[in-house]
């Protein structure tokens, strides 16, 4: 905000001090304006400049694949950002916009996407639109029956021979035309743009590398899976050189809004409450469809025996473990701050250049580290102290392993901290009372103590927030483990955000849709903590000045 | 000259009571801190290069680890990426944060507690859970603008720019809260504009809390695995966190003494910054957090 000179400044004096009278907007309105100087105005026209560009620069590709919403907010954005930056009025804005932009498009927009995920039964088997579902079961059921066509193939891809995506080359034996095909369709390729052997085999294909047998062999399993949707049925491949058209069994039927198997007679009615089509015994079809469903995942996650159990047990040790790891990081550094805090101490520098040094190593390297010295057979920690433990095999050892890791990783931080806020408490404070007769314990507790939770406590509620859903610390280490012979998805040191991982991307089949409620569940516990401690932090500090 | 020797026990004894249990309590912990480094240093230099013959002092003196590390390995492109990313990551998100402390510092606007809390709270959604959306979004843009999506160390640092908001910005408005408004206010009163006040008089009194939450943002950056990870598929633009956890994901016995090796190099620039600055962090964190 410009402050103003004159009459108006008066009011413009910081919230901590005793003036604080007009409202803010009085000062908006005494405006007296600084001089434009050159360099700031040519500044000024270099970034705009620099942001225009770049707008233009990605305005092409939207203009080319016909993405109108994409484009109008790209305008709105770049024209809006002209604006503020050249009128002389908004100046608060002009200081937020920046990181603004960034954090709604990579963090609200992601977050609000997921969140609304949460309302559906996005996961694995329910990705697209319905027809996207129907196309997809009429592939798969595709079968070579007696007058399929064949043609010769050859696989490529568009991009690395070991990675690229999928492409089928095939040659019509009829006619001798080839297509490129993947999952989205057949599509002809110029006659000039490729080399065909005599015997209907291509081999080689502008915009395509055509893999060897050797590179093809390697990915039979995605070969065999790829599926060419063609008008009367679909491309599938038969060994690494042929291909067939085979008739799609199952079909949709538009009048009863149902898939019939054409060779058994059996039909699967669309259901649009569990977005699948179903079968009058029951039976669902594995390919289905987005929908809402409501606030049925919020339920699951609290009635669902094998959800919530493990929910509930892991909410406990997720709380114990963040917990756990602020508290005792900050005990143990305080304690060894509070131990070379001495005026007659000697050489503290040096002390504390090599305490440090475990905040400064890389963590995720240094828990990878951690994770091979309790190794049971060949680990530094069973072989340091003659011990057999199977650290990682059982559940109360396990979490002792996790909070000892989180221990060395956290407690030069709080060590650190603890230092300054220490330097930052008068000594006649401490000396007063040892004036008094208070033993040095009575000191610490009634006077040290209180003013050092005062000072850090924002601290310790970040270190508790972050400590909550910190993944790394699990997920480098114990990965959740050890885990209940009946029970695969939960483990004995799971926090609550790597049992959620395991949900959304596990083994079973992706769930995204549960996965986004307990993330939704996550969030209003961390916000809910963070809110009462905060509030209570403030009662004894002034946050918003 | 001949001091009794009760004498000298007694002072020895009240020296120790006074000063030197704390270097007991000292030594104690410095052993506590180095024994793991010490372990990865060992193993660095272990000519076997296995976990199993691993021992916490070091057994051999053998650079072969880190000849290994580079022939074998992307070990120099995801070194860079890292530096790059890290690095270019927390100049911009400082930048973007302190204009953003500088607006809720010095200016009364509408909305400005409200921004606060908005800030506080987006911070506490556990973001990678956001992957799926991330991921489906830099699908999208890979096609549209391939210069900035996967693979592409420009995507990754865009993305973590939507965190430059957040805890740093707190920080940072504590700090901007404990300089005088006089020194802005007289500045203004001279005909400075608010862009000079700002990058003339603030960021030069706000060094150290600039370089503390530069320090932060660079070791957050350099650690964080799992949107690299899925961002990052390319060997030649993995980041040292991708690149390393897949060197051990595996082989975790047999490449130890690489991956030790490798430990050992990713610590250097951090370590080097965090011993450069630790003047900095002691007064930055705690007058940053006093004024929450």
């Amino acid at each position: 905000m410009r402050t103003p000179s004159g009459p108006g400044s008066a009011q413009q004096a910081p919230g901590r001090g005793p003036v604080r009278s007009g409202p803010p907007e009085t000062t908006r309105t005494a405006r007296q304006h600084a001089p434009i100087t050159a360099t700031g105005l040519i500044v000024k026209v270099i970034l705009l400049g620099l942001v225009a560009g770049i707008a233009i620069w990605a305005a092409f590709p939207l203009i080319a694949a016909k993405l109108w919403v994409g484009l109008a907010v790209l305008v709105v954005t770049t024209v809006g950002l002209g604006y503020l930056y050249l009128t002389r009025r908004h100046i608060p804005a002009k200081y937020l916009v920046p990181g603004t932009i960034f954090l709604i498009a990579f963090q609200v927009f992601p977050v609000l996407y997921t969140a609304s995920t949460a309302f559906t039964n996005f996961g694995d088997g329910h990705r697209g639109a319905k027809d996207d579902a129907i196309v997809a079961i009429g592939s798969s059921s595709v079968k070579q029956v007696p007058g399929s066509a064949e043609y010769t193939l050859a696989i490529a891809t568009t991009g690395d021979p070991a990675t690229g995506p999928l492409v089928f080359l095939v040659t019509d034996p009829s006619t001798g035309t080839v297509s490129a095909g993947d999952s989205d369709g057949l599509r002809p390729l110029d006659a000039a743009d490729v080399t065909v052997t005599p015997a209907g085999k291509v081999t080689a294909a502008q915009g395509y590398t055509v893999l060897n047998f050797g590179q093809a062999s390697v990915r039979s399993q995605e070969i065999t899976d790829l599926v060419v949707p063609t008008p009367g049925g679909a491309l599938r491949s038969n060994g690494l050189s042929r291909a067939y058209e085979g008739k799609a069994i199952r079909a949709y039927d538009r009048s009863c809004d149902c898939i019939t198997d054409s060779e058994t007679g059996r039909t699967w009615t669309a259901d649009g409450t569990v977005g699948a089509f179903v079968a009058a015994d029951g039976e669902r079809l594995a390919q289905g469809w987005q929908v809402g469903v409501g606030l049925k995942n919020f339920a699951r996650v609290l009635t669902d025996p094998n959800i919530s159990g493990p929910f509930f047990g892991t909410l406990l040790w997720n709380f114990a473990f963040a917990i756990g790891s602020t508290g005792f990081t900050f005990g143990l550094g305080m304690a060894i701050a509070l131990a070379l805090h001495s005026p007659r101490m000697r050489g503290t520098n040096l002390y504390r250049v090599f305490l440090i040094l475990p905040y400064a190593m890389p963590s995720f390297a240094m828990l990878l580290v951690w994770r091979d010295m309790f190794n049971t057979d060949f680990g530094l920690i069973n072989n340091l102290f003659g011990l057999g433990v199977d650290w990682f095999g059982e559940a109360w050892s396990a979490r002792v392993a996790v909070l000892l890791v989180q221990l060395w990783l956290g407690y030069p931080y709080m060590f650190l901290v603890a230092t300054g806020a220490l330097q930052a408490i008068p000594r006649e404070l401490t000396e007063a009372t040892s004036v008094d007769g208070a033993s040095p314990w009575q000191s610490f507790r009634a006077v040290t103590l209180p003013l050092l939770l005062v000072a850090l406590s924002p601290l310790l509620i970040a270190s508790f927030a972050f400590n909550f859903n910190n993944i790394n610390a699990i997920w480098f280490t114990t990965e959740g483990g050890p885990f209940a012979p009946d029970n695969p998805t939960n483990g004995a040191t799971d926090l609550l955000i790597t049992y959620t991982y395991r949900l959304a991307f596990g083994a079973q089949g992706a769930e995204f849709g549960l996965a986004a409620a307990v993330s939704i569940f996550i969030f209003a516990i961390v916000a809910t903590v963070s809110a009462i401690s905060f509030r209570r932090t403030r009662q004894q500090e002034e946050v918003y000045s | 000259m001949t001091t009794h020797p009760n004498a000298a026990g007694r002072r020895g004894s009240r020296w120790f009571t006074q000063v030197g249990w704390r270097h007991v309590v000292g030594v104690l912990a410095v052993a506590f801190s180095l024994f793991p480094i010490l372990f990865v240093l060992s193993a660095a230099l272990n000519p076997l290069g296995t976990l199993s013959s691993t021992q916490l002092l070091p057994t051999g003196a053998s650079l072969e680890n880190f000849g290994n590390l580079f022939s074998r390995t992307e070990f120099g492109n995801w070194f860079l990426n890292s530096l790059l990313i890290a690095g270019g990551a927390s100049f911009v998100s400082i930048f973007l944060s302190s204009l953003a402390a500088y607006a809720f510092s010095r200016m009364r606007f509408t909305g400005r507690r409200f921004g606060l809390l908005t800030l506080l709270l987006i911070q506490m959604f556990p973001q990678f859970l956001a992957i799926v959306a991330i991921f489906l979004i830099f699908t999208r843009v890979t096609d549209l603008w391939p210069s900035i999506g996967f693979n592409t160390p420009w995507g990754l640092l865009l993305l973590y720019m939507g965190g430059a908001l957040g805890m740093n910005t707190w920080l940072m408005k504590g700090f901007f809260d404990t300089l005088p408004r006089e020194l802005d206010e007289s500045a203004t009163m001279d005909g400075a504009s608010h862009a000079q006040v700002f990058f003339r008089i603030m960021l030069p009194l706000v060094a150290p809390i600039l370089a503390v939450t530069a320090l932060l943002s660079f070791i957050g950056t350099i650690n964080e695995f799992m949107i690299a990870n899925v961002f990052l598929t390319d060997t030649g633009s993995k980041t040292l966190a991708v690149g390393m956890f897949g060197l051990v994901a595996g082989e975790r016995n047999n490449n130890f003494g690489i991956f030790a090796a490798g430990t050992l190099l990713t610590a250097i620039p951090t370590v080097l910054v965090f011993q450069l600055l630790q003047r900095y962090i002691v007064s930055g964190l705690t007058v940053g957090a006093v004024k929450g």
